[in-house]
């Protein structure tokens, strides 16, 4: 029951592994400028210091959804937050891997969308916000690793309605793609086909019940979603 | 009935209790000692509550800005990090405060959305024992408990058995404790949990489908304490299952 979900197993992978393993772990608040906009707020109860180790979290299988996936606002929600985010692929064990080595241990990388209802609370915010069915978008493909020259230097967007209101990239991270691998795999072992997301960028936007949203990071892919309300 | 997941002899089997240790799905009868256990089911996603008892959110209460009275806090975990019974989990160096948890163990057996606590159990495929160990050193306030604290390499101890609902006619009815080296450091009973099984099952499919294989780890009663290398820790709960770790040198 390890198995990929439906939308995972729908995933073309060009590079080994040729399949993904159904997890997807994601960093949180590793886009400095998002550091930055918490301001003294990062000092103060109840955080009372800036992240130390990777802040993280964990998409499980039910988060998975495959490009052209409808999303779902919930009842008494205005707006979903919807970003982009880098999938790391992982394509060889990584257990302790040192900054210098990371990107030996990578095969390529996914696009993956981050949906989540907006609160502000980076303390312990309620599974309900960020976890909800269909929040995780996975690109349909994985592009090798061989073909991305510079992964910490990517150009995305978020469309809406064809037209964009967000544009990012992915510099400025408090850990690019080699140092994530690296101070991840301190602690747990990263299986070849699990994926690790760079995380979302500084000002992903909010997109209400109606909407058709395109993201895109440049040679790694593109993903459409409609966002609907949920039935009542 | 009890099932568990067994490797022995090159291979996978099932296994049911024996008056001497276990037997294999095909007739060999087996000591405890002479099997690798595995996590008795194939596991799903995990899903793990913390502060579930009304005691052990008292407990932490003072390095607390949420109370039990506010909704279930809920966080998710790898496979990484699953181990079976009789399994060792590694005490990183140098850190000051590592924990066990015993949890029961809710293991979903058919698809739940949008589930009424009424009819919630009949989603309920059985129940193991967990220890859901923490290392406290690394707790960080920012999205609470971060995975270093609670997502190591087999820091989740599942087993041994896994217990059919129809066995377990009332889950908020059992005793558990923790025994480290043979001396009782935690006892609760599952009757005071903050959110019981049921409710639950109600207030995740609310937001998430639950599949069957995918387990919730319900929280731990008051009462931990420190583990150091060497240390055995049994986690019991009655009628579920006495599940046995071992703390090991992380080098």
């Amino acid at each position: 029951m390890l198995a990929n979900s439906a939308a995972a197993c729908a995933v073309v992978l060009d590079a080994p592994p040729w399949r993904l393993s159904g997890m997807v772990y994601a960093a949180l608040l590793n886009h400095r400028a998002e550091l930055d906009a918490l301001g003294a707020a990062a000092y103060e109860p109840p955080y009372k210091a800036p992240p130390r180790a990777p802040v993280l979290e964990v998409k499980p299988r039910h988060t998975h959804a495959a490009d052209g996936a409808v999303v779902r606002v919930p009842r008494g929600v205005p707006a979903l937050c919807i970003g982009a985010s880098l999938g790391i692929v992982i394509g060889a064990v990584a257990r302790r891997v040192e900054a210098a080595r990371a990107l030996s241990h990578v095969a390529g990388y996914l696009l993956l969308g981050d949906v989540s209802v907006p609160v502000p609370n980076h303390y312990r915010p309620g599974a309900r916000f960020k976890t909800r069915d269909g929040f995780c978008p996975l690109g349909a493909r994985v592009v090798p690793a061989a073909s991305v020259a510079q992964p910490d230097a990517l150009h995305g967007r978020v469309q809406v309605d064809g037209r964009t209101v967000h544009g990012f990239d992915t510099t400025g991270r408090v850990r690019g793609v080699a140092q994530l691998v690296a101070d991840v795999s301190e602690f747990m072992t990263l299986q070849p086909g699990d994926v690790l997301a760079l995380g979302v960028s500084h000002g992903a936007p909010l997109v209400a019940a109606g909407s058709d949203v395109v993201l895109a990071i440049d040679g790694v892919g593109a993903l459409s979603l409609r966002v609907e309300a949920e039935a009542p | 009935m009890k099932r568990a997941r067994v490797a022995w002899g090159g291979a996978v089997h099932d296994a049911a209790p024996h008056e001497r240790g276990l037997q294999l799905a095909d007739g060999r009868v087996l000591a405890e000692s002479d099997v690798v256990w595995l996590p008795p089911f194939h596991v799903g996603t995990v899903i793990a509550l913390g502060l579930n008892y009304a005691d052990h959110a008292k407990e932490l209460a003072k390095e607390l800005t949420t109370t039990a009275k506010d909704e279930p806090l809920v966080f998710f975990k790898g496979p990484g990090a699953l181990v079976g019974h009789r399994g060792v989990t590694r005490r990183p160096q140098g850190v000051a405060f590592m924990h066990y948890e015993c949890e029961l163990a809710v293991v979903i057996g058919r698809t739940a959305r949008h589930v009424a606590r009424a009819d919630a159990l009949q989603h309920v495929a059985g129940y193991t024992v967990c220890n859901d160990y923490a290392v406290r050193d690394h707790l960080e306030n920012w999205y609470r408990p971060n995975l270093r604290v609670k997502n190591r390499d087999a820091s989740t101890a599942l087993g041994p058995w896994l217990v059919d609902a129809a066995d377990v006619p009332d889950p908020q009815a059992l005793a558990l404790r923790t025994l480290v080296n043979g001396r009782l450091v935690q006892q609760g009973h599952t009757r005071d949990m903050v959110n019981g099984v049921a409710a639950l099952i109600e207030y995740l499919s609310g937001f998430m489908t639950l599949q069957c294989g995918d387990v919730i780890l319900t929280g731990t009663p008051d009462g931990v304490v420190n583990v150091d290398v060497g240390d055995e820790v049994v986690c019991e709960i009655d009628g579920i299952g006495r599940l046995v770790n071992t703390i090991v040198a992380d080098d």
